[in-house]
């Protein structure tokens, strides 16, 4: 029987550390001009230096670099006055080089900091994440694993190598160790995650497409007893790809580690492997037989020296903080604290925010992406903005309520036919034959036939009790199958039982 | 025709007395006759030169500005890639790679129309002082054909002393343009390190390659030098600044009142004495010409070699970790892809390449870096200040190139720190990163081979030592009444 | 006396991935001892105050534009590859796992 995490958290202090590596959206790769664009046939955006071919050299992108720096200031990281690339040097066939050009002692930004605020049941909690460094590295190539276990590594007969990827600018934020946190550390990785996000897309320094893998997580978690100084050994989750995921590995790994100090035994130092479906962690590598990477100076390149005028001016085009832009929002649409909160948790604020922008009134659009939407988003296990349903979508919809072409439970039909994939709101409704019955001869029609069938109720109206009129409402709308206003046919039933 | 310099060879295409095409067969018809013994080239491109050459034919008949050096035939050394034509390196490792692009060094040539005989033989991936490193068997000196040619480059070299070619391109780590010029009676130049594009120059050591230009005369050195130098977008330590007037400094030729400064370290024990011999009469005949002959000191110079095999080994198996059977070259033995790396390496290095990776993996490994890898770096420091202070006293300086002559195959082969020796007077430039010339001095008394003079500058400064070279050449072909190479056995005559 | 051992040598080549014999192991681990005596010289002169120098040119921030240039086709880049398939380069199983 699992541990429960209120016993987990009664007796030890969880102690974070957390690496995130954002690919840069630049357009082409870090050390040459091939493109960098997703999705591309395999192989197709190589060349001799990102295939790391006999003789070739790389030459440093110098929009990585700025973009590089805009996130250290963005985070507020003092900027190296100097800085290098390292060779990182180990075997693995999606590397061409054999060793992935990085940063070693000599990264681009230092010291730095984010602050976060997660809602608790005792209101909302500030907590300040210190950054240790901002570097800069290559991503790797993707393997297919081939034949055995279908997409596995173990038991592949071989594995098919496709380079588009290699090359591609990577940038990884390097937490300093995150103490304090207590019971919230789940919450608070989450909370970083989701913040850093924002921040990097606020930057337009990349797309931030988790599921695509353009912004990965690994989470260091240990544990301590409470009151002992000493950290515990942690274990290191990859592979962790959506901000529920950080929540609960972090979650999980704070669990299994509980249950091992509390057997007795120890936590190895090692690599885990975070699974989706399952929640849990699988052991990797181990850490004894780490690599020893043999880092040096990467010859074939020379130092990073920003200037102080490059620094101020990338300085000067930041944009506005996500927490600015967040409180500017909540004041422009008049949102309670708690409400925006919920966007906030439920990632739609982007969504909401572009769904405004179209024309849509803030608290409709709100109810739509914080509503249905998130509800339909929680039973697939994705985030909103995963659904394959836009902004202009909802506008749409919504718009088509106030026009009095759909009704509120008409327009939950168009969203999900949106979400299976069915078309654009205005497909759905032709294909589907949703339509509001608003010709007064047919839905008269159907109040007649009410008020046969229920001749005992329709007196009472006419005698002027109108709450009774709720049930023949009720049956003229299950008669035209929910397609009907019911506010017209309230006005149209009144009306002919002389109560208008 | 073929003993003619590169120089003279382009007059008489630019006058019509000979075309491209008949300058090339001439040199692939000396390649048939001699290289059976000499074994300089490892593969001939007879389809490809002639092709060249019959372009910038038809170019000069059109009457289109051509470069120099244009329909010049060149052999180049085999760890520069040439897009489609093999490219090994000197190793079994990369056997019938054909790479699917040119290298800067190639790009420049063919922009000049220089004619590219094939490629040339080498001690694997450029580790070596003789050219015994490689796995498709040594190249035999044309002075003598049971003696080395001098290494890595020993096949341009090679090829330059038996006329094969009249110019090559060689790459210097350590020596190993100089040093085998040295020992063939040829010139050799290692450029200031960026001055000429390392882009597809198959890395030993990023930090002290550097290609240059190998020929049989200083001024041809000039002109191959100005063709293929320059700043390469490509290479980020390309030097980003016009190449010296190195054409003019060799065609000027006038060292009076320049200061030459000799190295004492490079000196004395270990130096044969009939190449100290030349070595000095050499600096008489520029004292003649009015140089100020001054002796300077470096004494960090005696730590150069211990950091030259630091630092190389360190990066060569850095460099070197990419040959791994899964996206080029051979691949050998079955099972998961680790066990496929591990046996093709066993068996697609050779000894050197293999003693070189594990002497570096070592050096860098946490715990040693710093007394190893980190101490080199820093002696590395003190040697570039040696050199600061010498040419605070001195326009150039100078030594012997080689402590020797050139050996017996086979006779240093298991002896690693003795062939180590041969580069302790070429290494320091590269560990500084600045020029270095080898041009001949003469034969050396002992057993009449011939001898290198060296003359080094500071970086960017390479005109000084093409004009000290031109100096020194003209002296010597005065005092001889022939080129040095005229004195060499003809070969082919089996 | 540097002394490189057997074991050592054994550890190095798996590190840099080469199988070696027995026999290669122990030639190189007197070699390499003999070697590392020479070179460890360094050390004499490596003083606190001595800065490292990792490269000859005192060169910085080299960039390029953030433009893309045209790849090789995949026919090219794959034209080296020992085995090929589906457009990527086949490989024996990868039995370690991604760092
Ligand atoms: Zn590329």
């Amino acid at each position: 029987m699992a541990l429960k995490y209120e016993d987990v958290i009664a007796k030890y202090e969880p102690v974070l550390g957390l690496e995130v590596h954002v690919e840069l959206g630049t357009e082409s790769k870090m050390f040459c001009g091939c493109n960098t664009v997703f999705g591309a046939a395999p192989n197709t955006q190589t060349c001799p230096v990102c295939l790391g071919l006999p003789g070739s050299l790389p030459v440093v992108n110098g929009k990585a670099i700025e973009y590089t720096i805009a996130i250290g200031l963005a985070l507020n990281c003092s900027i190296a006055p100097f800085s290098r690339f390292a060779r990182k040097n180990y075997f693995y066939p999606d590397m061409p080089k054999n060793f992935q050009t990085s940063q070693y002692d000599e990264p681009i930004c230092v010291n730095g900091y984010l602050d976060v605020t997660i809602e608790t049941e005792e209101g909302p909690k500030d907590f300040r994440i210190e950054i240790e460094r901002v570097h800069m590295e290559e991503d790797t190539g993707k393997s297919l694993h081939m034949g055995g276990a279908t997409g596995r590594i173990h038991g592949a007969d071989y594995s098919l190598l496709d380079y588009n990827r290699a090359g591609i600018p990577l940038v990884e934020i390097v937490t300093k160790v995150v103490t304090g946190t207590g019971k919230y550390a789940p919450e608070v990785a989450r909370a970083y995650v989701s913040e850093l996000r924002d921040i990097l897309r606020g930057l337009g320094v990349s797309d931030v497409k988790m599921e695509q893998g353009s912004l990965r997580c690994d989470a260091n978690v240990s544990l301590r007893p409470i009151g002992v100084e000493k950290l515990g050994t942690r274990s290191e989750t990859k592979n962790v790809n959506s901000l529920r995921s950080v929540e609960r590995a972090v979650r999980g790994e704070m669990i299994r580690h509980a249950e091992l100090l509390n057997k007795g035994e120890k936590v190895i130092q090692e690599t885990r492997h975070f699974h989706e479906d399952t929640g849990l962690t699988t052991p990797g590598r181990s850490k004894e037989q780490a690599e020893d990477y043999r880092y040096f100076p990467e010859p074939d390149l020379v130092p990073v020296a920003p200037s102080i005028e490059m620094i101020e001016k990338i300085r000067a085009s930041l944009p506005e903080k996500p927490s600015v832009r967040r409180k500017k929002l909540q004041e422009a649409w008049q949102v309670p604290d708690k409400e925006m909160a919920a966007m906030v948790n439920a990632d739609v604020l982007d969504q909401v925010e572009a769904t405004v922008k179209l024309g849509t009134d803030p608290t409709r659009a709100r109810g739509w992406w914080l509503g249905e939407i998130a509800r339909i988003a929680n039973e697939k296990g994705v985030s909103a903005g995963e659904l394959p349903i836009n902004a202009s979508d909802v506008a749409e919809i919504v718009g088509l309520i106030e026009k009095g072409e759909l009704t509120d439970k008409l327009a939950r039909q168009v969203v999900e036919g949106v979400i299976n994939g069915e078309g654009k709101p205005a497909e759905i409704i032709k294909n589907r034959g949703i339509q509001v019955v608003s010709d007064d001869s047919s839905l008269m029609a159907a109040i007649e036939k009410a008020i046969a069938a229920q001749p005992d109720v329709a007196e009472k109206v006419r005698g002027g009790h109108v709450p009774a009129a709720g049930a023949l409402i009720g049956a003229v709308m299950k008669e035209t199958k929910g397609q009907a206003d019911a506010a017209k046919v309230r006005e149209l039933l009144l009306k002919h039982l002389g109560q208008a | 025709m073929i003993k003619s310099s590169a120089t003279q060879m382009a007059a008489a295409l630019a006058k019509g007395e000979v075309s491209s095409l008949e300058l090339t067969q001439l040199h692939l018809d000396q390649i048939s006759k001699v290289d059976s013994q000499v074994n300089a080239f490892l593969f001939v491109d007879t389809e490809g030169a002639l092709e060249q050459a019959k372009q910038v034919d038809a170019k000069r008949q059109k009457g289109e500005k051509l470069s120099p050096l244009a329909g010049v035939p060149l052999a180049l050394k085999d760890v520069m890639t040439q897009k489609g034509v093999p490219t090994t390196c000197g190793s079994k490792m990369l056997e019938g790679w054909r790479p699917p692009y040119d290298s800067t060094v190639v790009t420049r040539l063919k922009e000049n129309g220089v004619v590219i005989l094939g490629k040339t033989n080498m001690d694997e991936f450029a580790m070596g002082s003789s050219t015994e490193n490689s796995a498709y068997g040594p190249t035999h000196n044309p002075w003598d054909l049971t003696r080395i040619p001098g290494g890595s480059g020993g096949g341009s070299s090679a090829a330059l002393a038996a006329f094969e070619a009249p110019l090559a391109i060689g790459t210097d780590t350590g020596g190993s343009i100089r040093q085998p010029a040295a020992v063939t009676g040829t010139v050799g130049v290692k450029p200031t390190y960026g001055g000429v594009s390392r882009y597809g120059l198959v890395a030993f050591s990023s930090s002290l390659d550097q290609a240059g230009p190998c020929a049989r005369t200083v001024l041809d050195a000039a002109y191959l030098h100005e063709a293929i130098g320059g700043y390469d977008k490509l290479d980020s330590t390309s030097i980003n600044a016009p190449i010296p007037p190195v054409v003019a400094a060799a065609k000027d030729g006038n060292v009076k009142g320049m200061k030459i400064g000799v190295i004492k370290e490079l000196q004395g024990d270990g130096y044969q004495p009939g190449v100290l011999e030349l070595f000095n009469q050499s600096l008489e005949l520029l004292a003649a010409q009015g140089a100020e002959i001054v002796e300077v000191s470096c004494k960090y110079f005696d730590y150069a070699l211990a950091a030259y095999y630091l630092i190389a080994p360190s990066e060569c198996s850095s460099n070197l970790a990419r040959f791994d059977a899964m996206r080029y070259g051979i691949r050998v033995g079955e099972g998961s892809a680790e066990e496929v790396m591990n046996k093709t390496r066993q068996v697609g290095f050779g000894r050197e390449v293999k003693r070189r990776i594990i002497l570096g993996t070592y050096a860098l490994s946490s715990g040693y870096y710093d007394a190893y890898y980190g101490s080199a770096q820093k002696v590395r420091t003190l040697i570039s200040r040696d050199f600061e202070n010498a040419f605070q006293q001195a326009d150039v300086l100078v030594s012997p190139t080689a402590p020797t002559t050139a050996f017996k195959i086979g006779e240093k082969a298991n002896d690693p720190i003795a062939m180590y020796l041969n580069d302790i007077a070429t290494i320091p430039t590269n560990l500084a990163g600045i020029g270095g010339m080898s041009l001949p001095s003469g034969l050396a008394k002992e057993d009449g081979l011939p001898a290198g003079f060296q003359i080094m500058a500071p970086a960017m400064q390479d005109d000084r030592m093409y004009k000290a070279g031109a100096a020194l050449e003209a002296a010597l072909l005065t005092k001889w009444g022939k080129p040095i190479l005229d004195s060499a056995p003809v070969l082919g005559a089996k | 006396m540097s002394n490189i051992s057997r074991d050592d040598v054994a550890n190095l080549a798996k590190l840099a991935r080469i199988d070696m014999s027995a026999d290669e192991l122990d030639h190189l681990s007197n070699e390499l001892s003999v070697i590392l005596d020479a070179v460890a010289r360094v050390q004499e002169v490596a003083a606190a105050d001595v800065p490292p120098t990792s490269h000859p040119l005192p060169l910085k921030n080299v960039f390029r534009e953030d433009e893309v240039r045209p790849s090789l086709t995949p026919e090219e880049s794959l034209s080296g590859a020992p085995a090929s398939e589906e457009q990527r380069f086949k490989v024996p199983q990868i039995l370690g796992e991604e760092q």
